[in-house]
């Protein structure tokens, strides 16, 4: 049998691919715009399409409680949320990578409260970015299916958790052709998990997560045991080994399935461009619709996208960017008080690069409002004159805000 | 090295925890019931010890290397047996040198 193609939301996509990962346990609370995903699964679970434990739970908090408890035993578990419901959890959202636990949750993405709003932005994911997952963003439905599956394989090979993060509205309920690959491709692809660090055996009982000391001590049996500091530098070490294995299992996604999403990063347009338009998520596939129209005004734009947003893939950015003019990054977030994230961080990794470009941020698209490719042309093109009249910093440009009024 | 916190149930496995303890418990033999009875009764002060310092007897026998010095035995115990005296009055906290584990 080959692949199938259906017209699905992101959401049903993100769905699917837990499905064809063969989770075998879920537990999530409903929040918009994620709510779907988990009521597909839920409803698979009671017809038997899906032989899975289905864990309903009081709070996001619980949700990834019970699955850092399911993957500690070695099953494969699956959740996914929003916003407040991913900051409710944050506790937890630190307790899986410390632990070193290989769970996948889709982030239907969207912005954080107060003022309340159930829109789009990418606020939520940028806040946890710091705790130590890998973060991959999705540019349409059939990436969120293929990189919710290749996220199992990330994890399970590094014993990480994997957030894939799509744009809430814009692409969680948003209708697309998605091939479906064949449960016999993803198995091929996905082996089932069988290698956990933690080890449950009642006959060897074990302390699993106790509290450590400050420096590393021995255990009752004489052997060194790493203090927080050699455990989270070997977490710190597993995160930057993600950069080789997202692209290997780009590849052989690619070889099982024949669809790969540029590993760490993607591009349109990038070869001779001179100005290029950094996005993640939904947000780069509006730029390739904007460096089209600059290109027939004249001006050498293309896109460089973020895919893998951790581990930050500086390497990958320093070899794409040396040599261009300007990097303009459209943050869908902000660091309060500072600027874009991904600006922030994409401007530190081309520190001290001979031919690297100036780096400008401009922030959009906060609380669901609109982002035309028209705006982040306009945007380009204020840039350019910006960088014309000699700037190579300035304040972060804030698209379609329209304070006072105007 | 693992790369994770995980263990296997054993005395000290969370370190020498004596060595955090600001007062002490001293058991005042006269007072305790086990030993004014002559038997193994009571017990109440191994019962509550959350660390598993105190060993049963006539007379509970406290494991200073590892009691915290939280004070729950003291508390608990019916006869008020058991005081909590500030570590200051018995000295450095007395923790054999030369059983310091491998760093």
């Amino acid at each position: 049998m080959s692949e199938q193609v259906s017209v699905m939301t992101g959401n049903e996509a993100a769905a699917t691919a837990a499905k064809l990962a063969r989770v075998q346990v879920i537990a999530a609370y409903p929040i918009t715009p994620q709510s779907p995903v988990v009521e597909q699964l839920a409803a698979w679970v009671e017809s038997g399409e899906l032989p899975a434990e289905f864990v309903a739970v009081e709070s996001e908090h619980s949700a990834m409680t019970v699955c850092i408890g399911a993957s500690t035993v070695g099953a494969r578990t699956f959740t996914a949320t929003s916003a407040n419901g991913l900051a409710y959890m944050t506790e937890q959202v630190w307790w899986a990578p410390g632990a070193r636990l290989p769970i996948v949750m889709c982030i239907a993405n969207r912005a954080m409260a107060a003022p309340w709003n159930v829109l789009n932005d990418q606020q939520d994911s940028m806040s946890v970015r710091d705790a130590g997952w890998v973060q991959l963003y999705c540019r349409t439905n059939q990436e969120i299916l293929d990189t919710t599956v290749q996220a199992y394989r990330i994890a399970e090979r590094l014993h990480l958790p994997v957030m894939v993060c799509y744009d809430g509205f814009l692409l969680s309920h948003t209708m697309m052709p998605v091939a479906v690959p064949t449960a016999e491709e993803i198995d091929s692809f996905l082996p089932p998990f069988t290698e956990p660090f933690t080890v449950v055996d009642v006959d060897d009982p074990r302390n699993i997560g106790p509290v450590v000391i400050a420096d590393p001590r021995a255990d009752e049996t004489g052997v060194v045991r790493g203090g927080y500091m050699e455990i989270r530098a070997m977490h710190h070490r597993a995160l930057l080994e993600a950069l080789d294995v997202i692209v290997e299992t780009d590849d052989e996604y690619a070889a099982a399935v024949g669809r790969a999403w540029g590993g760490l990063t993607w591009e349109y347009l990038l070869d001779d461009a001179e100005v290029v338009l950094v996005a993640a998520g939904s947000l780069g596939t509006q730029a390739t619709v904007t460096v089209e129209a600059l290109r027939a005004e004249g001006i050498k734009a293309g896109v460089l996208g973020i895919r893998a947003y951790r581990p930050f893939p500086v390497e990958a950015l320093r070899d794409k960017l040396a040599g261009r003019k300007l990097a303009l990054v459209f943050d869908k977030a902000l660091s309060y008080g500072y600027e874009g994230p991904i600006c922030s961080d994409l401007r530190g990794s081309l520190l001290g690069v001979e031919g690297a470009p100036a780096v400008f941020g401009a922030v959009c698209g906060l609380g669901g409002r609109e982002v035309t490719p028209d705006h982040l042309a306009d945007a380009t093109r204020r840039a350019i004159a910006d960088l014309e009249a000699g700037a190579r910093t300035r304040e972060t440009d804030w698209i379609n805000l329209h304070l006072d009024g105007e | 090295m693992s790369e994770i916190s995980m263990s296997r149930p054993a005395v000290g496995e969370a370190g020498r925890t004596g060595e955090w303890r600001n007062s002490r418990p001293v058991v005042d033999p006269s007072k305790c019931l086990a030993v004014r009875q002559g038997k193994v009764t009571c017990q109440i002060c191994w019962a509550y010890c959350p660390d598993g310092c105190i060993a049963q007897g006539v007379g509970p026998v406290i494991d200073l290397t590892y009691c915290k010095g939280c004070g729950i035995c003291a508390e608990e115990c019916p006869a008020k047996a058991i005081e909590m005296q500030p570590e200051a009055t018995h000295g450095v906290c007395a923790i054999d040198e030369d059983e310091e584990v491998a760093r």
